[in-house]
């Protein structure tokens, strides 16, 4: 048996001693090039785990801070009907538009199981409301519930993803709303896949432009697909009863 | 790149990845603080409303 051919390094320090070459300022060229390639893909592989994963950790948790910073005090629970409020179909009391990024409301789809209340705040643009507060409200539409359409834009994917569970819905679900001094309850009507040029479907008669309301509507906007831009998912509602919240809580919450 | 920097780390070996570690955490904590938040609007899949 041989003895192995024994190779003597020099010390890493000794490296920059070396008169450099053309061909070895070549080769450190490249290796600078692959490493920095290399990280630019860590970094990219990072930027997804930040907006996948993070955003929604930091957004659940701000929408939660929000809703308990609302200070809605809890519906009054009444002995003798278990806390369940009576509906009333008259005129519902509706407040006034609040300022840009004010959060006004909450809500709540019994349909979504395990999911929060959400808030609602006024405006939709994406860094002063949706990123930031969870769901809009497109301004200038109605109120909860007032005569028109309350329409509301929120994150499907990311930020918190209020939405997310949007294609769950279906006909004569409820969507709950809170005011601080009233529940709005409506019902879902129709769902639709639209381009996002389609305005039509934020419009006070959802789908007829230029007709004058008569009845209480509620229209939910998000992204689709999921991850994509290319469509607009549509949820379509109207009132179904309304309830102070010193009556108790709608039957559907308490379910 | 890395092997400058590993050779301008002070220290013996595991003192060096300790340091490779945090300098790594560094990075990536500036990352999620300033740097995704900063070019996350310019990407293409979180438009949810109409008309814009």
């Amino acid at each position: 048996m041989s003895s192995p051919p024994v190779t003597v390094r020099p010390p890493a320090h000794a490296r920059t001693a070396r008169t450099p070459t053309a061909s070895s300022i070549a080769y450190g060229i490249v290796g600078v090039v692959g490493e920095l390639l290399i990280t630019v893909g860590v970094l990219l592989l990072g930027f997804l785990v930040w907006q996948l994963w993070w955003t929604d950790v930091e957004g659940n948790a701000a929408q939660a801070e929000i809703v308990r910073d609302l200070g809605f005090a809890p519906p009054v629970v009444a002995e003798e009907d278990d806390g369940v409020a009576e509906p009333r179909r008259d005129e519902p009391p509706v407040i006034d538009e609040p300022p840009h990024a004010t959060s006004f409301a909450t809500l709540q789809v019994p349909r979504w199981v395990g999911e929060q209340e959400r808030p609602i705040s006024q405006g939709t643009d994406r860094p002063t409301v949706l990123d930031v507060l969870g769901i809009g409200h497109y301004e200038g539409t109605a109120m909860p519930g007032g005569v028109g359409n309350f329409a509301l834009a929120g994150h499907r994917v990311t930020f918190g993803k209020p939405f997310n569970r949007i294609e769950e819905l279906q006909v004569d679900d409820a969507l709950v709303v809170r005011t601080a001094d009233t529940w709005y309850v409506y019902k879902v009507t129709e769902m639709e896949v639209v381009t996002p040029a389609d305005v039509r479907v934020i419009a006070p008669v959802p789908n007829e432009p230029g007709v004058e309301p008569t009845e209480r509507f509620i229209t939910l906007t998000t992204c689709h697909p999921m991850f994509s831009a290319r469509e607009r998912y549509i949820v379509h509602g109207v009132l179904d009863y309304w309830a102070p919240v010193s009556d108790g809580t709608p039957a559907e919450l308490l379910g | 790149m890395y092997g400058w920097l590993w050779r301008h780390l002070p220290g013996p070996a595991p003192v060096r990845v300790l340091l490779s570690a945090v300098l790594a955490a560094a990075v990536l904590a500036a990352c999620f603080l300033w740097v995704y938040p900063a070019i996350a609007p310019f990407m293409p899949f979180n438009e949810t409303t109409v008309g814009e």
